[in-house]
């Protein structure tokens, strides 16, 4: 079985990012970027399941500018087989994502597609359940646990209130979750094998899908900034200021 | 003349820095307080397979430069593993290199996979008591026997042998008065650290405590032919070959602790609120931060320059000493620096800096002091005359 893991490049989860002055949207330019964290989570389920044996062959795709080449890279180095990368300037919407990865497992067939929940940088947390729509799979949203035993996957789902578990018929579409693993880091001997696994480049226009935006921002702002906390003199204060200032109880 | 990092050089620099932020300042401040080795921080860089990144690839190894080999040290240490993650497998990643280019190919084939697994440990036994920088005239003496060699001597400040199996050794196979150059006559060996014949002695030691340094007293050690690296009585240029490597990574190691004591200084000083306004608002504060970070960015170009002119294969030894010496100074004025930022905090070992500041001596003195590195340039940059 095929599995197709998609992974987004995103500002690393540890820069603190900044808005652009012209309000457009955040700085880019000589920040550091890193595969989506919730994405990495998906490539080590990945790899889990090959190195169980569930799984034949993973396939990294990424969809935006050249540059993602080198999170395709990432994901090599952690244990994918080969690399797609759609190549295009614009920053494509969660739902031409979805089209796109559609168009891509119209033609590879995976047995499943697992996705991180969300990306960090738009948080969005669409492009899974857009594709389990387009594609007409079943999802399993939001996984901490993930196991594959004939055609079947079940997912333990992290849901408000507790845990969820739904079994899928594949070919099906899982989302990951924060606590579904805790990805590797990668090995030098397999950063070195990932400079020779192919990455095959495509336009989506190769694939029939316009990733032109369907929205326009219209700014982009800082949040506010934290305000100094209040002192208070009594416990009275305190209750009178939670329940008529604050108003929470 | 480019000035960035490969997107190899970049990659590897990414991932030691994420490979080691599993092994937090706590970690490094435990270790450094028991005076225990970092044996899984070990064991997870072979894992990673890291000790293998300068090692061809036939023997296990990924076969990468110097270059690669010095980013991935400076890494280390700028990770907060200072000194001490960076002298845990110093010695794997650079000394090997004597067997990797002299070695025959039954040597390489039967030494260097067993380090790469982490089955074997290895130490670097070169330095006496007696000879200090002197090296030609180390009296450890190995002679022949039946087939083999009877070693006796002693040696000093030999890293990691508290932990090693096996070691790197230099010693004298023909006499000093019987050679026509002190050069001659010295052999290096890759054997068996033979406790029942070599008495390991720990010394107590400002700092990096959880990596041992040591004395060795060697009592009729045998060590058989099969174990001498390279021709008997060359063994003196085989190290000399070593040496430019040495002092770059050692350079680089030193930009790292530098960084991360300059990082934490300016955190700190963004973070600490007296008379009502961070303290890094004061210039006093901010300055000599400021200075230090663009010493140790100045240092690590020279560096990186003398590893680019070594894996182009160029003469590079007055960039490698230029590089340590600069990287030395201006690491121990970073983490000095840091210190005083920190004020009283500074000297509280949970605050790390103190450990920074007592490992940065390390690459400030060894492995050739400053002093020394002064006469060198005087010497063949300047033209001035010897003056030992």
């Amino acid at each position: 079985m095929k599995i197709l893991v998609p992974v987004k490049r995103v500002v690393d989860y540890n820069v603190k990012v900044r808005v652009k002055s012209d309000q457009t949207g955040v700085e880019l330019s000589g920040v550091k970027m890193a595969m989506n964290p919730f994405d990495e989570i998906a490539v080590e389920e990945a790899v889990r399941l090959k190195e169980k044996g569930v799984v034949t062959e993973i396939i990294a795709v990424s969809v935006g500018i050249t540059a993602s080449q080198e999170t395709i890279r990432t994901a090599l180095a952690m244990g994918a087989d080969r690399g797609i990368l759609v190549e295009t300037e614009a920053s494509p919407e969660p739902l031409a994502v979805a089209k796109i990865l559609k168009a891509l497992a119209d033609r590879e067939q995976p047995g499943l597609i697992i996705l991180g929940k969300q990306a960090i940088d738009d948080d969005m947390n669409a492009t899974g359940q857009m594709l389990a729509a387009l594609l007409g799979w079943p999802q399993g949203t939001f996984a901490s646990k993930v196991d594959i035993e004939d055609g079947t996957a079940t997912v333990k789902r992290e849901v408000d209130g507790g845990l969820e578990t739904v079994a899928l018929t594949m070919p099906a579409i899982i989302t990951a979750d924060l606590r579904l693993n805790e990805p590797r880091y990668a090995s030098l001997p397999n950063i070195m094998k990932a400079r020779k696994k192919p990455i095959d480049v495509v336009k989506p226009a190769d694939l029939g899908v316009d990733p032109a935006p369907r929205l326009s921002t219209l700014k982009v702002v800082e949040p506010p900034k934290r305000q100094a906390g209040k002192k208070v003199k009594s416990v009275a204060e305190l209750v009178d200021k939670l329940r008529n200032e604050a108003k929470v109880i | 003349m480019d000035f960035s990092l490969t997107t190899d050089q970049q990659n590897i620099r990414d991932t030691i820095l994420k490979h080691c932020s599993r092994f937090g300042d706590d970690y490094w401040l435990a270790r450094d307080r028991e005076a225990i080795f970092p044996h899984d921080f070990y064991k997870s860089l072979v894992d990673g397979g890291w000790l293998g990144i300068a090692i061809p690839a036939e023997f296990g190894g990924s076969g990468l430069g110097v270059t690669e080999a010095t980013v991935m040290m400076q890494a280390i240490a700028e990770s907060g593993a200072g000194m001490t993650g960076a002298s845990s497998v110093h010695i794997p990643v650079f000394s090997l290199q004597t067997v990797v280019l002299f070695g025959t190919e039954a040597q390489k084939a039967r030494m260097l996979p067993p380090v790469v697994r982490g089955e074997d440990q290895v130490c670097f036994a070169v330095t006496e008591p007696n000879a200090g920088l002197n090296t030609t005239e180390i009296k450890t003496r190995a002679e022949r026997r039946d087939g083999a060699y009877v070693v006796n001597g002693e040696k000093i400040w030999i890293s990691t042998a508290q932990v090693a199996n096996k070691m790197l050794l230099l010693a004298r196979t023909t006499p000093l008065d019987q050679v026509k150059r002190k050069a001659d006559g010295l052999s290096l060996f890759y054997t068996d650290l033979d406790r029942s014949r070599i008495d390991v002695r720990l010394i107590h030691k400002m700092g990096r405590h959880a990596v041992d340094s040591n004395m060795l007293f060697i009592e009729n050690l045998i060590v058989p032919e099969e174990d001498r690296i390279g021709p008997e009585g060359e063994g003196f240029r085989l190290i000399l070959h070593g040496l430019n490597p040495e002092r770059i990574l050692i350079g680089a190691e030193a930009v790292g602790i530098g960084r991360v004591a300059i990082a934490r200084a300016a955190r700190y000083a963004r973070e600490r609120i007296v008379f009502n306004r961070p303290i890094g608002m004061n210039q006093g504060i901010a300055h000599p931060l400021a200075k230090c970070w663009a010493q140790l960015e100045a240092a690590n170009l020279m560096v990186m320059k003398a590893a680019t002119l070594y894996d182009r294969g160029e003469e590079c030894g007055v960039e490698a000493n230029a590089g340590k010496y600069l990287a030395g100074e201006y690491a121990f004025e970073a983490c000095h620096t840091a210190m005083l930022t920190l004020g009283g905090m500074g000297y509280a070992q949970e605050y790390h800096v103190e450990r920074y500041l007592r490992e940065c001596l390390i690459p400030r003195t060894a492995p050739v002091s400053p002093h020394m590195i002064l006469n060198f340039l005087a010497e063949k940059v300047l033209g001035l005359p010897k003056s030992y």
